[in-house]
């Protein structure tokens, strides 16, 4: 059930304005990006597209580092990782579609540290929805939006990127 | 009445909960541990080859039978799940002091082990242990008599995949000792699953088990004639420990029938890829000269089996039901 229209393009402009005052006033520069599998490799794409940017892409798949392995098992399809660059001393800006528990962020950036020492790690999200259960906060977003345990939001793409809200019976985390 | 090990490795919902044998799993299961395995292939890149998975769980490599690099490299996989691992020196252990199977076992339980590596000469085995383990433990089989070695079955497909990723036009030729072959048989199973239709077994009759063709291979004799226009040739070794009586005139006599040698690989593809589960034996199946050239994928092989066990390790403990805590 759909209960509100978010402009994705719109989000995206957002998101790139906050993130570049965030890294200038971090004096974070040359940064790499870092998309988290699947959602956040598509923002971090249009991200670098709305930077005319040839760079490489980092790609993580945190399915190795979840914490609901022990209870779930393996997620059932998992992409492989690929980071093209050496992230020690450099930048790191990470990218997620939605930041919802925060721990899909925690996961992410242990697995960031095992490619190496980065200079820093900033967190951009397209979407920053409420139910955090843990200490992270972005470092940019593209609009914050209050949410039940019941209601879920999902970016659906690659081509167009939408972003779809739905209620369901039960509390999903 | 189905083979041992086709049933008690799945649970209710199918999914992988032992890995015993790669008959009777589905196409898609086998392609599953393939896919899962090349996103575990990259964890060997980076700069900590370690992922936390596996972090707080014990495993025990209860090898029954010698084994350098089998053993090696699911103790290397077990480590990059950042798991605990126990090497159980069997010919040290109780178990040569008349302990049996069952009690080893259930002492090792009690230490908490929470998956078995099991490679043990009887056939059946590692489906002996998984019977007997508690509900939370795992079992995998490392190697059983002449029955099975699942995780080395798929390696070697997981080499060829990334060779030559279309099985359905695939010539595949398994030459050598296949009487005495846990390995050739696993593959069988595999390749036929995964739609290889044309495999091949060259071997001299005293080494061909009796109706390997009902497996789903064709049997040659010669092998000029096994290797015409091959993609893959998977060299067996010669178990000479196991060949008794007079199976073989002489190995020098196999290798002048049998060994691969630069020339025999002419009659197959071009492109063929040459693969050896190990230890090679030089001289006797294959020269030396193959074994460097550049069509060998062996040591391809050694590298890819620990990114295949890390998968199969991962699927099998992530769907282990947890175990009780102690009360203690």
């Amino acid at each position: 059930m759909a209960s509100r229209e978010l402009d994705v393009q719109a989000l995206l402009g957002i998101l790139k304005t906050r993130l570049d005052q965030r890294l200038e006033a971090c004096r974070r520069e040359a940064p790499l990006f870092v998309g988290i599998h699947t959602g956040g490799v598509w923002v971090a794409q249009q991200l670098l597209r709305m930077y005319n940017s040839k760079q490489p892409l980092g790609k993580l798949n945190i399915a190795f580092y979840r914490d609901d392995f022990s209870r779930i098992g393996l997620h059932p399809q998992v992409d492989r990782s690929s980071l093209p660059f050496d992230v020690s001393d450099r930048h790191v800006v990470l990218v997620d579609d939605v930041l919802y528990t925060g721990r899909t962020a925690r996961a992410a950036m242990n697995e960031l540290f095992d490619y190496g020492r980065a200079a820093s790690i900033s967190l951009a999200a397209l979407v920053d929805r409420s139910g955090r259960e843990l200490p992270v906060q972005a470092d940019a977003v593209g609009a914050c939006v209050q949410l039940g345990a019941h209601q879920q939001i999902k970016l659906l793409g690659p081509e167009p990127l939408t972003l779809e809200t739905t209620t369901t019976q039960c509390a999903q985390r | 009445m189905t083979a041992p090990g086709i049933d008690i490795q799945l649970d209710a919902q199918g999914r992988l909960r032992h890995f015993l044998t790669t008959e009777g799993l589905s196409a898609q299961m086998l392609t599953s541990i393939l896919d899962y395995a090349e996103s575990f292939a990259v964890v060997g890149d980076r700069a900590v080859k370690k992922v936390p998975l596996l972090r707080g769980k014990t495993v025990a490599n209860l090898f029954f039978e010698p084994s350098t690099r089998t053993r090696t490299t699911f103790e290397l996989a077990a480590k990059r799940l950042s798991a605990d691992v126990l090497n159980i020196d069997i010919a040290r252990s109780a178990t040569n002091k008349g302990e049996t199977l069952r009690d080893t076992l259930h002492n090792l339980e009690a230490m908490h082990c929470d998956m078995f590596i099991v490679r043990h000469g009887n056939s059946g085995a590692a489906h002996f242990i998984a019977a007997q383990v508690a509900g939370h433990a795992c079992v995998i089989n490392a190697g059983d008599g002449r029955h099975a070695h699942p995780t080395q079955a798929l390696l070697d497909i997981f080499t060829i995949r990334r060779h030559k990723p279309d099985f359905a036009g695939l010539r595949v030729a398994i030459v050598g000792d296949i009487m005495h072959s846990r390995v050739a048989r696993s593959e069988l199973h595999a390749l036929r699953t995964l739609g290889v239709n044309d495999i091949r077994v060259v071997a001299p009759r005293t080494l061909l088990p009796v109706a390997i063709e009902t497996l789903g291979a064709q049997v040659f004799h010669d092998l000029a004639t096994g290797l015409q226009d091959v993609d893959v040739i998977i060299m067996l070794r010669l178990q000479r420990e196991r060949i008794k009586n007079a199976a073989l005139p002489s190995e020098q006599e196999y290798f002048h029938c049998y060994g691969l040698t630069e020339e025999r690989l002419e009659a197959a593809q071009p492109d063929v890829l040459v693969m050896h589960p190990g230890p090679v034996n030089r001289g006797i199946e294959i020269d030396s000269q193959v074994v460097d050239g550049e069509r060998s994928v062996i040591l391809q092989q050694v590298n890819h089996g620990i990114a295949v066990r890390m998968a199969v390790m991962a699927m099998v403990v992530g769907v282990a039901p947890e175990a009780k805590a102690s009360p203690n």
